[in-house]
């Protein structure tokens, strides 16, 4: 009886959390259905090529840049021994601190015409404006160069996991057959992490095609940006439904690519001692240092300089209570987020523990699809079920009380929040599961046979066991929710402002330096969940990560 | 008393009966030992009986109280009953005294103290009160969770293939070593295993599952040499089923020439049986009319095994002492010497009558173990 009950709960609350997508998708089926092809073919004509080329222009570079910077540095720091490979190996990931926006904007900062870049030429070699060609950085081109430096810790990371996970003998297999260290890596070792590399790059270009911040700061007009004007610029809801439709259509079909490529990785573990690695020396150290060091300079070392110096140059936020009051606003809101989130993915994690029926778990795993969908896709998909669901609230509240209580919904955070749960609740998810996978279900038995009922259990085994998870899943969520941007951006509060909406508020006003506090004190919260991931990924050097959990997981 | 009593249990996963019809009884201080190969239920049956599966039809007793019955099930918590796991299911983040005096709940510091100490000597890990599970190797982790179990002095032990992560060295030391500590405690104790030298090694009575049904439930002893089913003789020990035809005058024509035996003086002539033919039932003899020619040879410490087909073209396995070589192709005469001669009817049931007397048998002793 409470079984069932339970498992309803369970697939209403996957169905729940699936609303905003759903009415996206309804507006899409609508269109074959209704005939009213009127605004799409508008758009057609107008805008949507323009889109798809640049998204696919994006989507390739960025795809390249990632494969090539993450490739690269996991080859090296996996299979090579240099000096600073140590270092290097945890610190690559430091860009996944930096949000994609921050990044473009300190970029700006440095290259554009008054940035110390262009002044120091200017000085060196006596040139004017006009004089001379410097790369424009706010380009299509400067937003792959971002993008990539920012996404490509996913390849390194999973490429990492699997070149540690090919068996030693496999390697020495190709060196006794006579290969050169360069050809084991080109004909053994890369064609085995293929599979890695394709779902590492699904999931950079998942955050591309969600990418809101970089190319509207960037002036490069793709699906994101378009959906915001149609919707802002033009107050067009329905264009804007479409856009969004179309958006996910790609988005699911990189999810399809993605899971495709992790069912094709197949992985070797009869072996599990680790190949011997090249002893590098001399030039090629050097080399294979620099390489190494290259996309850390540029990815994280020099962004966070930059927002460094302008942090110093204006130190007078720091003292400034307005700018407290919003760090205030940012943080609680994300911690309220985080607990919330990470109740729920409890909630779903237990059931589908507890409860092994086909049913929970197609819904469980519903729920946690909304990693890839685009924050503005489900805050569009939100504003409208809220919108919707608000007037009926308050057309009843007038024919019954004559009085109207306002948007009780679509106005406050609990939008925000709604939102917060769909985009992150796969992220604690992950976290947790892989944490109750560590509580096997015969220490569960072990208790109950020594007398302790079900909920002694819990408190005296889950809770101590599974407590590591849930402080990890709710740094996670928490530093997330404080980095987004689109969905908070469209669905916060009127009056309600957060870090990352400010330093977007300030580039977008051309006072980048003004940026620079917000954007700091987000980037080094940022760093909390990377020192978590490198923890989490030297400690299971040996037996390295396992691919369908791939997320931060710590003890 | 019998403390441990299942009476024509049924358990059912989903529509599916795991366990069919099975009836056991367990006298206090006795060991029992559930055989079966991988699936056949015994793992659902100890579940069963400790309170984690209901049962479908049938009931559970335990010291006379009934704790299972279709309608009720006793929880665990409330059974009394200790449990050694496969995978030891030791708690990660309690130290060992913590984990072994886990489910002395009502007991004082002071003697928890005193059973933790008591316990860790009686397995040989004295002072390992401090450490944590993933300090400990396997057979430490193995001998901590069988004191946690004994620590609260259980009515009834469960033991789910408690060896079977272990080597096969370990294994067999530890077999002994907790026999020795269960009949210390005078704990009553039911075993559940694939590995037949783990049950001989630990049971007083011993059964062999296959597909839900508890196929004989007797001495080890009895299983190994009067088995009552064909699936018996197939699991336990090595040998070989041949087809032979029963006389009239109580011999029975059979592709190892005529056999006699008491226990045929039973059967009604004409009958045709399979005859169970352990290694140690045929011995090499130059001057035999059975004739054969060796296939393989299986060296086993003291005796050879040796693969041997017959001119008929059956084969039989047959053991010597190792340092009586004979080649791979050679000829060698074989000579049958049936302690015991076990036979099925020939349609793969136990033989009419045969259901619930033993054939007759001259108690022998065992000879050397010769699986």
């Amino acid at each position: 009886m409470s079984q069932s009950w339970r498992q309803w709960s369970l697939i209403a609350s996957a169905i729940v959390l699936g609303l905003p997508l759903l009415v996206i998708v309804l507006a899409l089926l609508k269109l074959p259905f209704g005939g009213d092809f009127s605004t799409l073919s508008h758009l057609w004509q107008t805008v949507i090529p323009e889109y798809v080329q640049h998204s696919l222009t994006l989507m390739v570079g960025v795809a390249l840049g990632v494969i090539l910077l993450g490739v690269s540095t996991a080859w090296l720091t996996t299979s090579c021994r240099f000096p600073g490979q140590k270092l290097l190996s945890w610190a690559l990931l430091l860009p996944l601190a930096m949000p994609a926006y921050i990044t473009a904007y300190t970029y700006t900062g440095m290259l554009d015409f008054s940035g110390p870049v262009q002044s120091t030429l200017r000085d060196w070699f006596d040139w004017g404006y006009g004089d001379y060609w410097f790369p424009q950085i706010r380009s299509i081109g400067g937003a792959i160069a971002v993008l990539s430096l920012v996404l490509y810790p996913y390849v390194y990371l999973i490429a990492r996991a699997t070149f540690l996970q090919q068996s030693a003998t496999t390697l020495e297999a190709g060196r006794s057959l006579g290969l050169s260290p360069w050809q084991c890596f080109l004909r053994i070792a890369l064609p085995l992490a293929r599979p890695a590399i394709v779902t590492g790059t699904t999931l950079a270009l998942m955050e591309t095609l969600a990418d809101y911040g970089t190319v509207q700061y960037f002036g490069v007009t793709t699906f994101t940006t378009g959906i915001f004007r149609t919707w802002y610029g033009l107050g067009d809801l329905n264009g804007a439904l479409q856009l969004a439709g179309l958006l996910l259509s790609a988005v699911i079909a990189l999810i399809l690519l993605e899971r495709w490529s992790r069912n094709k990785a197949r992985y070797d573990q009869r072996n599990p001692r680790p190949a011997a690695a090249f002893e590098l020396r001399g030039g090629k150290a050097w080399l294979a240092s620099l390489a190494c060091w290259l996309p850390l300079l540029f990815g994280f070392l020099l962004p966070a300089l930059q927002l460094t110096v302008w942090s110093v140059e204006r130190w007078q936020v720091w003292t400034d209570a307005d700018f407290w009051g919003l760090a205030w606003n940012s943080f609680s809101l994300a911690l309220i987020a985080a607990m919330l989130v990470v109740i729920i993915a409890l909630w779903l994690a237990y059931g589908r523990r507890q409860l092994p029926v086909r049913a929970v778990r197609i819904s469980v795993g519903f729920a946690g699809l909304g990693y890839a969908i685009p924050g503005l896709v489900i805050a569009v998909g939100l504003l409208v079920l809220l919108t919707a669901v608000d007037h009926a609230v308050i057309a009843t509240s007038k024919q019954l009380f004559d009085w109207n209580p306002g948007l009780l919904l679509s106005g406050t955070l609990f939008a925000l929040l709604f939102a917060y749960t769909v985009r992150f609740l796969s992220v604690a998810i992950q976290t947790l599961q892989a944490g109750l996978a560590e509580i096997r279900p015969s220490m569960d038995e072990a208790a109950r046979i020594h007398g302790y009922r079900p909920f002694q259990v819990l408190r005296h085994i889950h809770l101590p066991l599974l407590r590591p998870s849930v402080l990890t899943a709710i740094i996670l969520v928490g530093v997330d929710v404080l980095k987004e941007l689109p969905a908070t951006l469209v669905l916060r509060p009127f009056d309600f402002n957060t870090l990352a909406v400010r330093a977007y508020e300030m580039a977008g006003d051309e006072r980048l330096a003004d940026a620079g506090p917000p954007a700091l004190m987000m980037v080094l919260v940022g760093l909390l969940p990377v020192i978590l991931l490198s923890r989490a990924m030297l400690k299971s050097q040996q037996n390295a990560l396992k691919e369908p959990d791939f997320v931060p997981v710590t003890a | 008393m019998s403390l441990l009593q299942l009476d024509h249990l049924q358990v059912n996963i989903g529509q599916q009966a795991i366990v069919r019809g099975v009836t056991v009884t367990l006298q206090a201080g006795e060991i029992g030992c559930l055989l079966g190969p991988s699936g056949c239920g015994k793992t659902t049956l100890l579940r069963a009986i400790a309170g984690f599966q209901p049962v479908a039809a049938g009931s559970i007793s335990l010291a006379g109280q009934t704790v299972s019955t279709p309608a009720f099930t006793q929880a665990p918590e409330r059974r009394g009953i200790g449990m050694v796991f496969q995978d030891f299911a030791l708690f990660p983040h309690l130290t060992v005294a913590e984990n072994i005096s886990f489910g002395m709940r009502h007991a004082s510091t002071q003697e928890k103290q005193q059973r933790v100490d008591e316990l860790l000597n009686r397995i040989g890990l004295p002072g390992y009160q401090k450490r944590y599970p993933h300090e400990l190797s396997g057979g430490q982790q193995q001998r901590i969770a069988l004191a946690r179990a004994l620590a609260p002095k259980p009515r009834l032990l469960l033991l789910d293939e408690p060896f079977s992560s272990l080597d096969a060295e370990l294994r067999e030391r530890l077999a002994v070593e907790v026999r020795e500590l269960l009949k210390q405690e005078q704990i009553t104790a039911l075993l559940v295993t694939h590995d037949q030298q783990e049950a001989f090694a630990m049971a007083d009575k011993a059964g062999v599952m296959y597909q839900g049904e508890l196929l004989q439930w007797e001495t080890p002893y009895q299983l190994y040499h009067q088995p009552r089913h064909q699936m018996v003789a197939d699991f336990i020990g090595h040998g070989v089923l041949l087809q032979g035809t029963v006389t009239a005058s109580g011999t029975m024509a059979s592709p190892l020439g005529m056999l006699e035996h008491p226990s045929l003086t039973n059967v009604e002539g004409g009958t045709p049986v399979s005859f169970l033919v352990r290694p140690d039932d045929l011995v090499p003899d130059p001057d035999s009319r059975l004739r054969g020619r060796i296939k393989a040879r299986g060296f086993r410490g003291a005796h050879n095994l040796y693969s041997v087909e017959l001119s008929s073209g059956i084969e039989i396995l047959t053991l010597s002492p190792s340092h009586e070589q004979m080649e791979v192709g050679s000829e060698i005469g074989l000579r049958p010497d049936f302690d015991h001669l076990v036979v099925f009817a020939a349609d793969h049931c136990e033989l009419p009558g045969f259901q619930n007397t033993a054939p007759a048998f001259r108690p022998v002793l065992p000879k050397a173990q010769s699986a």
